[in-house]
């Protein structure tokens, strides 16, 4: 079997956002692999470990994404693919465009992704690639088990939970609580040096830039001000916020 | 803009969804021809059809069918895409629930169409629309046009406002008989788990705990508050972490962004990752015990103090102001 996770790689989410000129500043920010494809790369390992699998990881991003696909290979992937970008990518539609190209040659049995990333945060990507691919979906999966060319998924449905059946070929796209992915073992992290990380770019693919939205601006969250702290007891304290809430907020 | 304008209205447990009616508002500022709403599902959609009409839908489909009953990406698409053919709308809008968010990707990626997720406001400038959407979970924003028709977005609940309600209005009702094969996805089983029913995403008051819950007992007495006060619960990645709450419940850069009219945090100390995921309400009241917390900086009321003790008074004031 074939599985291919894509991932992306993402500001880690204890960082700050600055926006200068309608930029993010990426200087001196720690990235991570965005948390929900590493909740897919983690159950594309485990698939492998429990049967027979190849375990591709693809991304489309600037170069400094290699970390992220290094990590993956030390988590146990077997190889990996970046597609170049200059800059992060933004349109969902042309990123779909390029990693579907990727998707196709590939061919997988089982292609994983993250519900969402928790930078850019669209949750189109991966369901686009699917969609030109033909392939079938299960999305926000909890719990996954995979039994020959059989699938059996729990999937979150805004806090309820939804068991569904599908067979392969299909797209998941993980929800957090899917696993709790490992860290890479030192072992891992070495073997990961020396295994295979293809470049590509876009041009290679034969996609032409065509995006379907633009970003205009970029800007940061009005700030909110510290408000009132209230004193007294626990009973004035409470009792003076539901009036607060009842006459001066009048949300309740 | 002269063409149509299509909504994608959610039906959950009989009722329409309130986002479908922030969607109607959403579709109306391309300044379409006409917003036409559409309903899915195995049946039950006439109530929800004219409440659409009330609120300022021009013409509602309904398709029924029964592989329309319980959500697959399958069934929905293809419903959709039929729809989709016959009214050839211009913009079509979705709310950023369950549904919307799986199957909205495909629809906009089977029309070669763009798509804006998660916005929380579409604005008309100089001829050109722009949408509003958060990014990094809402630590920045960034204003998105589209460069080509159709569009598709899907929007986020609780942000753009209702239409107006107009008691006697009505608009017209069409059935559309749908064609649905090849279904490749079974629903075995709907695990409920919410209590209520009342969505994390679109509820108007959010009572949510931290570690200084300690535990069950504690997520007990916010589940208690948010019954009171018709809101749902959520939780901090270090109540879940330690196994207070469910990761459903999360709120945060992982996990859910919220944006309630009233976000009542209890025991959370207010990591950057957790205010990322509700910095955007309204009205925000901190109870902690540590003065020092970072929560206390981006909430409007604030109660030093234990939550064990705040809470079950505020129950019992909130109870009595409900009574009066």
């Amino acid at each position: 079997m074939k599985i291919i996770v894509l991932m992306k790689q993402t500001f880690d989410t204890e960082e700050k956002v600055v926006v200068e000129g309608g930029r993010i500043k990426e200087d001196g920010v720690q990235f991570i692999i965005n948390p929900y494809d590493e909740y897919a790369v983690e159950e594309a390992i485990r698939i492998k470990e429990a049967g027979e699998a190849e375990v591709v990881v693809l991304s489309y991003g600037p170069p400094r994404v290699e970390e992220a696909l290094r990590k993956a290979l030390a988590m146990g992937a077997d190889r990996a693919i970046l597609v170049e970008a200059e800059a992060p990518p933004v349109d969902e539609a042309f990123v779909a465009d390029v990693l579907a190209r990727v998707v196709e040659k590939e061919a997988p049995d089982l292609l994983l992704a993250g519900y969402f990333s928790v930078d850019n945060g669209g949750g189109q990507v991966a369901l686009r690639v699917a969609e030109r691919l033909g392939l079938n979906h299960i999305g926000a999966v909890l719990k996954l088990s995979v039994d020959g060319r059989k699938v059996r998924a729990e999937r979150d449905a805004e806090g309820d939970v939804e068991i569904v059946e599908a067979e392969l070929p299909l797209l998941v796209t993980a929800q957090q609580g899917l696993n709790d992915p490992r860290y890479p073992s030192l072992p891992g992290i070495m073997k990961a040096k020396k295994k295979p990380l293809e470049r590509i770019s876009p041009a290679d693919l034969g996609v032409e830039r065509a995006e379907k939205t633009t970003v205009v601006d970029r800007f940061a969250p009005p700030k909110r001000e510290a408000g009132k702290i209230l004193g007294g007891t626990a009973e004035e304290a409470a009792r003076e916020l539901v009036r607060l809430l009842r006459e001066e907020a009048k949300v309740v | 803009m002269a063409g149509k304008a299509l909504v994608v209205a959610e039906v959950k447990g009989g009722a329409l969804r309130q986002v479908a009616l922030e969607a109607i508002t959403a579709g109306r500022r391309f300044e379409p021809s006409e917003v036409i709403a559409v309903l899915l599902g195995a049946g039950g959609l006439d109530e929800p059809a004219a409440a659409l009409g009330r609120r300022g839908a021009d013409r509602i489909v309904i398709v029924e069918h029964e592989s329309l009953g319980a959500y697959t990406p399958d069934a929905y698409l293809q419903a959709l895409l039929q729809v989709v053919e016959r009214e050839a709308p211009e913009v079509i809008v979705f709310g950023h629930t369950a549904i919307g968010r799986d199957v909205a990707p495909r629809l906009a990626a089977r029309l070669g169409a763009g798509m804006v997720s998660d916005a929380v406001d579409v604005r008309s400038e100089g001829g050109e629309v722009r949408i509003v959407r958060p990014i990094y979970a809402g630590k920045a924003f960034e204003v998105r046009t589209f460069t080509d028709r159709p569009a598709v977005l899907s929007i986020r609940p609780n942000n753009l406002p209702l239409p107006d309600e107009a008691a006697g209005r009505t608009a017209p009702v069409e059935r559309l008989a749908v064609d649905l094969k090849d279904l490749r996805s079974i629903v075995r089983e709907v695990v409920k788990k919410t209590a209520q029913g009342v969505d994390l995403a679109e509820a108007r008051v959010v009572v949510a705990g931290g570690r200084g819950t300690k535990g069950e007992e504690g997520f007990r007495l916010l589940r208690e508050l948010a019954d009171v006060l018709g809101g749902a619960v959520g939780a901090s990645r270090g109540a879940c972490d330690a196994g207070y709450a469910d990761y459903a419940l999360q709120i945060g850069q992982t996990g859910k962004v919220v944006t309630p009219d009233l976000y009542i945090a209890a025991g959370i100390s207010g990591a950057i990752q957790h205010l990322a995921g509700m910095s955007g309400s309204k009205v925000i009241v901190a109870i902690n015990k540590d003065p020092e917390a970072p929560i206390f900086q981006v909430a409007d009321y604030g109660i030093v103090g234990d939550l064990f003790e705040v809470v079950p008074i505020l129950i019992e004031e909130f109870k009595k102001v409900k009574v009066s």
